[in-house]
């Protein structure tokens, strides 16, 4: 079983279609939205995470692209530059997700995007302004 | 009788290169293990750090002379204005002054660290004509090497302990603590704890003004005790204020300083201000001053303030302790609140390491304070006289 997060672009012309029923029942997928933004005639954007074999996991994906969906993998939505982050921790005290930790013993800032939600919330939090996430395009 | 140590003993030690000198973490164990005796005997010096947000920060400045020469009374720096009050080239840039440009996320601390990265700064500055200063504008770029003195003077900083913040309400709030979520949703704290310079000698009997220090990465001083020092506070048993209480004033040459220790900060929707590396020397003079620096986080306790209650008077949800606080939760009443700190705690070790190493290396020698901070102030509100 494989478990990967995925913001997905919807255009407008493609919003009217039940996309999601079809990654269940044609491609065995466990869909679970993890947010949502909708602009009404315009375009959709979803941030979902897949579980399922790989296999499945690629089929659904070539469907959604056959129907005009841009898939982008959250991890790559998502920048944190550790390099010039001093640890002060401020980030996590937002991330409800537990993707923002601090490890305990080295006091060092611990970024796992497979738990991020894209909430955003760290991106105001982060007083050294080091974080982008790619999602609502307010980023 | 107990073990005595004088200053001069122990900067001979670090002259010669014996002295022995751990930080204010790595005496815990070692009190546990071999108790205070032993190691008053043994450790000449702990080293404490400290790296959080300091908002009460920034710099004088000496900008040099040009032909003909102007007495700046309006003057900016890469659009974030500084004072021009004082003589004609001098200036001081405080942390959180704002760009004028560039709103909430670029202010005086931006400056500050540009500098000391070494890059240039535009300065404008506009005067008033005058016989002995014929020039009325100036403009241009500057760097901190083109400029005579660059002097960061920091009115308060390292805080003996600061309360922790948490909401009571429904919404967010953006403050000076960090966002703080609606409805407890998690609570912030800012110190480095047991590692914390004043809270390694809390009843301030090494740390005074001359006091030399680690500042930004340099040598600094302490100047004097800083604003709103506190010192007659509730304290525990062991002499730790419950709560915010002292603080310094501090200074150093800023041409010497670190990037590494000097870090800009942006708090949405409050402000700017300048994450401080500040790490003080602290003297093992006798047994007394090792119970004071191995003091442990589940020591050390602070109150929990509702940040809702637009008051000066925040009311106190509970009493924690920074081991509490450090395990990244907290119960209130039986209400689970995740906790986050504000202060860098790998900063903080980073800069107690560093200064163990420049008196190792006999490259930092402490200085007796001069004169001690007063030990029963208390802090003002703002208080208005009738007019006359």
């Amino acid at each position: 079983m494989k478990r990967v997060r995925y913001i997905l672009e919807f255009p407008p012309e493609s919003s009217g279609k039940p996309l999601t029923y079809h990654l269940v029942k044609d491609y065995d997928l466990k869909v679970n939205i993890l947010r949502g933004v909708i602009t009404a005639g315009k375009e959709g954007k979803l941030l979902i995470e897949l579980e399922a074999d790989e296999e499945n996991i690629d089929k659904g994906i070539r469907f959604l692209e056959e129907q005009g969906v841009t898939l982008k993998p959250l991890s790559q939505q998502i920048s944190v530059e550790l390099d010039r982050c001093v640890h002060c921790g401020a980030c996590t005290a937002v991330c409800f997700s537990g993707a923002l930790s601090l490890d305990r013993n080295e006091w060092k800032l611990v970024f796992d995007p497979e738990k991020c939600v894209a909430c955003e919330l760290c991106v105001s939090a982060c007083p050294l302004q080091l974080i982008n996430v790619a999602f609502n395009n307010r980023a | 009788m107990g073990i005595k140590k004088t200053y001069e003993e122990i900067n001979e030690r670090i002259k010669k290169g014996e002295a022995v000198v751990v930080t204010a973490e790595e005496i815990i164990p070692m009190v546990e293990e071999q108790g205070i005796k032993e190691v008053a005997k043994k450790v000449d010096v702990v080293t404490t750090g400290t790296f959080g947000p300091m908002c009460s920060s920034g710099v004088f400045l000496n900008f040099g002379h040009g032909d003909p020469p102007i007495k700046m009374a309006k003057i900016w720096l890469n659009d974030v204005p500084a004072y021009g009050g004082i003589a004609a080239v001098d200036a001081y840039l405080g942390a959180t002054e704002l760009s004028e440009r560039n709103g909430e996320s670029y202010g005086g601390a931006h400056v500050i660290e540009d500098l000391v990265r070494g890059k240039r700064v535009y300065l404008k500055a506009y005067g008033k004509r005058t016989d002995c200063y014929p020039n009325k504008e100036v403009e241009g770029y500057i760097d901190l090497e083109s400029i005579n003195e660059a002097i960061l003077f920091n009115p308060r900083n390292a805080y003996q302990n600061y309360a922790a913040a948490t909401n009571s309400t429904d919404r967010t709030l953006y403050t000076y603590m960090g966002v703080l979520l609606p409805k407890f949703g998690n609570a912030t704290y800012s110190t480095s704890g047991q590692l914390s310079p004043l809270l390694n000698d809390p009843e301030y009997r090494t740390i005074g003004v001359g006091t030399s220090i680690f500042f930004g990465g340099a040598r600094g001083y302490v100047a004097w005790y800083g604003t709103q020092h506190k010192s007659k506070v509730e304290r525990n048993e062991l002499g730790v204020p419950i709560g915010a209480a002292g603080t310094l004033s501090l200074i150093g040459n800023l041409k010497e300083m670190n990037p590494e220790y000097l870090r800009a900060a942006v708090f949405h929707r409050y402000g700017v201000s300048l994450f401080v590396g500040v790490g003080i020397p602290i003297p093992i003079l006798d047994e007394e001053m090792v119970r004071f620096t191995s003091v442990r986080d589940r020591d050390i306790y602070t109150v929990l303030l509702d940040y809702g209650v637009p008051s000066r008077n925040r009311p106190v949800i509970a009493k924690v302790n920074y081991e509490e606080l450090k395990s990244g939760e907290i119960r209130v009443n039986g209400r689970r609140i995740p906790t986050a700190p504000l202060s860098s705690i790998y900063k903080a070790r980073e800069i107690a390491q560093k200064l163990k190493e420049w008196i190792q290396r006999g490259e930092f020698l402490l200085t007796p304070p001069v004169e001690p901070l007063p030990k029963d102030k208390t802090v003002n509100p703002l208080t208005f006289r009738e007019e006359g």
